[in-house]
Order: C-alpha cells, then sequence, then structure tokens
C-alpha cells in the first residue's frame, strides 16, 4: 500500500517510516504542511498519518480540511500530540477517520493504518462474512464453523464480526474496546482478553485448527492459516 | 475597570512603554495631562454625571416655578387689559365717541385697586377721556403692546399698556399698573438666583460625595485584585451583607478567586507529585536500561531489559495521560458538550465487559441496574469514572469475592438519603461495592486526591489517580463522590444529579 507521513519530527518519522516499510508498505514522507497539502491532492494514496502542528503556514486541521474541500476521501490517520478529548473531536470532526496520540506503540499504528485502508476499499452494504470454513450471516445474526451452529451473544457476534471485518489484520486491544464497547480509554483491567478467550471457546475450541491468533505485543487477527 | 488611574498610581503609568500608552490611549496621564487624568477617573466622572443631572432638574424645576408665578401673573394681566378693550371698543359700537367717553369715566372711578390705565385721544392726539394727562411723550401711535414708564400722581409706576387705532381716528390706550407685580418678580428673580448658588453648591458636595463612594466601594476590590495580582491568592474582596450590586460584584469576583485558587492548587499538586510520584518509576526504567547496558551478558537479558523498561515507560505514560485527563476535566472546557444520557445501558454494558473479567479471577460482579437512568453530562467521563471503580474493586475483592454495580434514581433532595449534595432535581446514584479490605475512614477524605495511596494499596499495582479521576468527573457534574463502609469493603457510590438541561448546567456550575 502507498501511504503519506506528514510528520516534521525527523525521528519520529524515520522510525514510522522505517516500520512501514518493514511491513511492506511504500511509504512517502514530507515533514511541512504545504509540501504535505501538494503531494496528498496531486498523487493518489491509500492512507495518510497526518501529524496535527506542522511548519510551513498549513498545519494538519487545514491540510486535511483543504483536502476534504476537494472532493479528496482518502482515509487520515491523526498522530498528535494533541491529547484532549477537545482535539480529537476536532480533528475527527475536520474529516479524520481515526487519531492516535503520542506517545504511541508502533504495532497500534500500523493495526490502525492497515484497518484504515481496509475500510476504505470496502464499500457497498456486506450481508455476509466468510473467513475459511466461518461464515457469518449479517442478517439473520447467525455463525456456522463448517456447516455447525455457532452459538454466541450479542457482544461476541458483534466482537467475532470485527475480527472478522479485520480478518488478516492485526486488531489490537484498543481497538477492540473503540469498535465494539465503545470505550475510548484503556481500563486498567484487561477485560478485552477474557472475552477473546470466551469467543475462543466456541469457535476455535471444537474445531482442529484455530482462527483466531494472538500476535504478541500487538493485539489479535483473525486468518485462516497459522503463523 | 482596569482603565482607572487610582489603581495604577500616576508615577508606574508614566513609565508604561508607549505601545501600552497607545492601546489605553483614555486614561494615559502623558496624552492628557493631569487634568486629563483627574476627568479620566471614573468617580471623578461619576460625580460630573450626578452634578449634570442635578443642574439639569434644578433648572427645569426653576423654569417651572417661573412659569407658574411671574410669568402667570403677566399672562393675567395681558388678558384683564384685553377684556377691557374689547369691551370699550364694544361701547363705541354701541353708542359713539359719547357712550365711550362716559364708559371710560365710569370705568376710571370704579377702579378700586386704582391700578387701570386709559387714554383716548382723537385723532390730533388731543385727550378726550382717561386718567393719563396726555399721549405718552415719545411713543408712536403704532404699537399694539408695551411697558410705559408713567406719572400718575406723581408717582412714576411701571404699565403695560395695550394700544389700537379705533374709527374716526380714535386712539384708545388700556393699561394696567405693573409695578407691585415687577417686583414681585424682582423678588422671585433673586430666590432663583439663590436657589442656583445653592443648587451649584449642592451638586458639587453631592458630586464629591458620588466619587468619593464609588472610589470607596472600588477601592477594596483593587486592592483585592492588586494583592491577587502580586501573588496572595488567599486575599478576597469584603461582602458588605447588603446583597446589593457591589455585593454582586464582590460575590462574583470571590467565586473567581476560588476557582483560580482551586486551579492554582492542583497545578502545584500535580507538578509535586510528577516531582515525588513519577521520578520513582522514572528512576527504575532508568536504571533498567544502564544495568542491561553495562551488565547484560546475552542477547536474550538485553532484549528483556528493554522490554521491561518499555513497560515501565507506557506506565509513565499512563500517569501523565491521567493526570492530564484529570486536568482537563477539572478546566471544566468540556461542560459545553453535556447532554442528556441514560447511563442505564451504559452500565449494562460495563457490567458484561467486567463480568467475564471478575469470573476469570474468580470473582463475582453483580448488577442491578434500572431500566433507564438519565443525567446531564458526558457518557464518556462518566464511563470512565465507573470503569475506574470497577477497576478499584477487581484490584482490591479477593478471590471469591463479590463485586456488585448498581444504580438507582433517588426523586427530590428529600428521598436521596443523606446525599451532600440537595440537589432538587433528584439525583442518580451509581454503585460500585466490593468486599475487599476496604479504606479506613481516617483515610477516606484523602482517597480521592491525586496519587494517594492507602495502606492496603501499598502492595499493588496502580498510580493513585483512579479515585481522584472519579472525584473530578462527579465535580464536573455538579455531584459528589462518596466512600462508604461496604462492611467489609468499600462502597462507593457516584452520585449524579438529573439536571433537566439547563438546569442540569447551573447545578453544574454551582460546584
Amino acid at each position: 500500500m502507498r501511504i503519506l507521513l506528514v510528520e516534521d519530527d525527523r525521528d519520529v518519522a524515520g522510525f514510522v517510516v522505517k516500520g512501514l516499510k518493514e511491513a511492506g508498505h511504500v511509504v512517502e514522507h514530507t515533514a511541512n504542511g504545504r509540501d504535505g497539502l501538494f503531494l496528498a491532492a496531486s498523487e493518489a494514496f491509500d492512507a495518510i498519518v497526518l501529524d496535527r502542528m506542522l511548519p510551513g503556514g498549513v498545519d494538519g486541521l487545514r491540510l486535511l480540511e483543504t483536502l476534504r474541500s476537494q472532493g479528496n476521501a482518502t482515509p487520515v490517520l491523526f498522530l498528535s500530540a494533541m491529547a484532549q478529548v477537545d482535539d480529537r473531536v476536532r480533528g475527527l470532526k475536520a474529516g479524520g477517520d481515526d487519531y492516535m496520540t503520542k506517545p504511541f506503540a508502533f504495532a497500534e499504528l500500523l493495526a490502525r493504518v492497515e484497518a484504515l485502508t481496509r475500510r476504505g476499499k470496502s464499500e457497498g452494504p456486506v450481508t455476509r462474512l466468510v473467513v475459511a470454513d466461518l461464515e457469518m450471516d449479517l442478517l439473520s445474526r447467525g455463525v456456522k464453523r463448517a456447516g455447525q451452529k455457532v452459538d454466541l451473544q450479542p457482544r461476541e457476534f458483534r466482537l467475532l464480526e470485527y475480527l472478522m471485518r479485520h480478518a488478516g489484520q492485526v486488531v489490537t486491544r484498543t481497538m477492540l474496546l473503540e469498535g465494539v464497547w465503545d470505550y475510548h480509554f484503556d481500563p486498567q483491567t484487561n477485560v478485552i482478553d477474557v472475552h477473546v478467550s470466551r469467543l475462543r471457546q466456541k469457535v476455535d475450541k471444537p474445531f482442529p485448527t484455530p482462527l483466531i491468533h494472538t500476535v504478541r505485543n500487538a493485539g489479535y487477527m483473525l486468518r485462516e492459516e497459522a503463523p | 475597570m482596569s482603565g482607572t488611574p487610582h489603581v495604577a498610581d500616576p508615577p508606574d503609568v508614566g513609565e508604561t512603554p508607549p505601545d501600552v500608552g497607545e492601546a489605553l490611549p483614555t486614561w494615559s496621564p502623558r496624552r492628557h495631562g493631569r487634568l486629563g487624568a483627574f476627568f479620566g477617573q471614573a468617580g471623578v466622572r461619576f460625580g460630573m454625571i450626578y452634578a449634570c443631572l442635578f443642574g439639569a432638574s434644578s433648572l427645569a424645576l426653576a423654569a417651572f416655578l417661573w412659569w407658574s408665578t411671574a410669568g402667570l401673573l403677566d399672562r393675567q394681566t395681558e388678558a384683564a387689559i384685553l377684556v377691557d378693550f374689547q369691551g370699550l371698543t364694544e361701547r363705541l359700537a354701541e353708542g359713539g365717541v359719547g357712550n365711550l367717553i362716559e364708559t371710560i369715566e365710569q370705568r376710571i372711578a370704579g377702579n378700586i385697586d386704582d391700578d387701570a390705565v386709559y387714554l383716548l385721544v382723537d385723532a390730533r392726539m388731543q385727550r378726550l377721556a382717561g386718567n393719563l394727562e396726555r399721549w405718552p411723550r415719545g411713543v408712536a401711535p403704532d404699537f399694539d403692546w408695551t411697558n410705559l414708564r408713567i406719572d400718575r400722581g406723581g408717582i412714576r409706576t411701571l404699565a403695560r399698556v395695550h394700544h389700537a387705532d379705533l374709527e374716526g381716528g380714535l386712539h384708545l390706550l388700556v393699561g394696567r399698573d405693573v409695578e407691585s407685580r415687577v417686583q414681585l418678580r424682582g423678588i422671585v428673580a433673586d430666590a432663583m438666583l439663590w436657589a442656583a448658588v445653592i443648587a451649584v453648591l449642592l451638586g458639587t458636595v453631592g458630586a464629591m460625595a458620588v466619587r468619593g463612594l464609588f472610589r470607596a466601594t472600588l477601592a477594596d476590590i483593587s486592592a483585592t485584585a492588586i494583592a491577587v495580582s502580586a501573588g496572595d491568592l488567599t486575599r478576597r474582596v469584603k461582602v458588605t451583607g447588603h446583597s446589593d450590586e457591589f455585593d454582586l460584584l464582590a460575590e462574583t469576583i470571590n467565586d473567581m478567586l476560588d476557582r483560580i485558587a482551586r486551579l492554582m492548587e492542583g497545578v502545584r499538586q500535580v507538578s509535586n507529585a510528577i516531582a515525588h510520584d513519577l521520578r520513582t518509576p522514572i528512576t527504575r526504567a532508568r536504571m533498567r536500561l544502564e544495568d542491561a547496558a553495562t551488565s547484560a551478558r546475552t542477547e536474550a537479558d538485553l532484549h528483556q531489559a528493554i522490554e521491561r523498561a518499555q513497560a515501565d515507560l507506557d506506565g509513565i505514560v499512563a500517569v501523565f495521560q491521567a493526570l492530564l485527563r484529570i486536568a482537563e476535566i477539572e478546566a471544566g472546557a468540556r461542560r459545553s458538550a453535556f447532554s442528556r444520557v441514560d447511563v442505564a445501558p451504559m452500565l449494562s454494558d460495563m457490567a458484561e465487559l467486567y463480568e467475564a473479567a471478575a469470573e476469570e479471577a474468580g470473582q463475582t460482579l453483580v448488577a442491578r441496574i434500572p431500566p433507564q437512568a438519565m443525567v446531564f453530562g458526558d457518557r464518556d467521563m462518566i464511563q470512565q469514572a465507573v470503569a475506574n471503580l470497577l477497576d478499584n474493586a477487581m484490584k482490591f475483592s479477593p478471590p471469591e469475592g463479590v463485586i456488585r454495580l448498581g444504580a438507582h434514581v433517588a426523586g427530590g433532595s428529600g428521598s436521596a438519603g443523606g446525599v451532600g449534595a440537595g440537589v432538587a432535581a433528584g439525583t442518580v446514584e451509581i454503585v460500585v461495592a466490593d468486599d475487599g479490605p476496604g479504606i479506613p475512614p481516617q483515610d477516606r477524605a484523602r482517597a480521592s486526591q491525586r496519587f494517594f495511596r492507602g495502606e492496603a494499596a501499598r502492595s499493588t499495582p496502580g498510580s493513585g489517580l483512579g479515585l481522584a479521576l472519579v472525584q473530578a468527573v462527579a465535580m464536573l457534574h455538579g455531584g459528589t463522590l462518596r466512600l462508604e463502609d461496604n462492611a467489609p469493603g468499600l462502597r462507593a457510590v457516584l452520585v449524579l444529579p438529573v439536571g433537566d438541561g439547563a438546569n442540569g448546567a447551573k447545578t453544574g456550575e454551582v460546584a
């Protein structure tokens, strides 16, 4: 995937560029807002990682607002030290698709960027999700694995749905908290792991191959073959 | 108000850089000189406004008095003359000149006050009748109304006379002696002059009194403001107890100062806390890295040390984020985003989320939540507050412990059951109870301070910020956080006012 990074801190930018390249993405980097706007408007990217405070007279918010006013719908993830609730709200209102605050874990950033690019692609209503022999019918809210019916609680259903929609991608605990429980902070108690392990009991345990994998230091991933 | 020069004495002002003088031209003494500075004072302006109002109303009163005394006499005299004149012309029309002469003589004879003046002359100005010897000298017979100096019986007096030409070349002059009225007018005029002098004196004294009062009232406020800007945040404006506008101002300023003091105290606490409580984990992380750099023998050792240092740093970041979040909540900026929220489904979700984790730890979470519980506030904040309470409960409950999450809607202030904040609109109480060690009574008041960690918490991980955040959320919503004995364990009650729209915002303001 082609990703544009607009970030003025050289160390942070170098770290992110290196990480994204290692994950197999093509990265363009610019350190100021005006160049960022020019690149974003003139070339096609799958996602943009954008800092809020930028030199060059065009800050992240203005860059994004200009881009959106031109009808450009490239998914944008804000990566900013501005961490207040109001800052986040402003960033999302301006057309941002996700908002991460510094300091951050690279695994989280990578997972979120990849989730964004996926979101950009799958347009149109989906009624059925399939991963390997696992099937989910979103209309009848039924789940089957290898033809066998799997009984899930409503929340387990939503958790599995989230994992299936991001199949093949790393999904972090924070993403699950936000996407499934609408939590916007990290509780001290590790509540997510327990729910995932319950889901595993129902979806993976009775079958020979597991689908839900734990990715060390990052989160979970639903995919067909073992790593 | 900052522009009143008595707040900043002229010598200080004289030394301000020119651009400040440009910015506040209305009171810069350098621009207007000393006189300008004097008139620039708000107290002087108010005094002068008072004097002008007083002067204007005195003048209006004097004009009315003049019109209703001296003016009235003049108008009555002229009316009498006109009536008299009218009667005489009618006589002339009825019976000719002879009749007129006769009538004039009758009227002179019947004039008891002896103030009437008549004169009838023919075309050659020869007297035909009347009590004047001859046509007054130096007066051409072409006037309508005039004042005449006349000589009557050896006494020179002033008369108001009306004249008109009659048919046959006759000239008739009718008048009244107004000497006594003129004298009366003089007396009235004198009285008014004196009244004017008194009014000016009274106005000046009054203006000075107003200025003095104004300055005296503001003196305390400005003295307090000076003391506060010099760093003494304990000073407050005196409230006189008259509950007037100035008291309202004083109370508003005091509220503002209280709030500033609270925020300052918060900042001080946070910086102290950072100095003391964050030093420990930072030291730990630093030592780990240093130790690894000098004495790690295998790559695996090094990796392990780095990972643990990373975890330490994450912990420090979490503490920072919690501190900033508390500061953000206490600053109160999010209050504008408050809305009506039903916390019941949110609590059910949280119960479901934590139930699994509790079960995993061998604990039981029992939730008792009503179908609906509306409050006026911020959903995410309340959610985080309850999450903190649940985190605490799980952390301190023993295995096989029971954690209770409950909520109930308390109607009026009476049924709120000993709630400190008697909010008339009713409250929603969110209760999280555990059967862990609890908090001893002597520690409860301090338990919601930043970085406070009780005896029981020493051995557990945590930053000592959880309850501080809950407390901040409660305060922002105009509610309270009560910590009670669950015998055994802790019972934390988060009381949130129901508040219907604007009302809710107001109760928030009170807190």
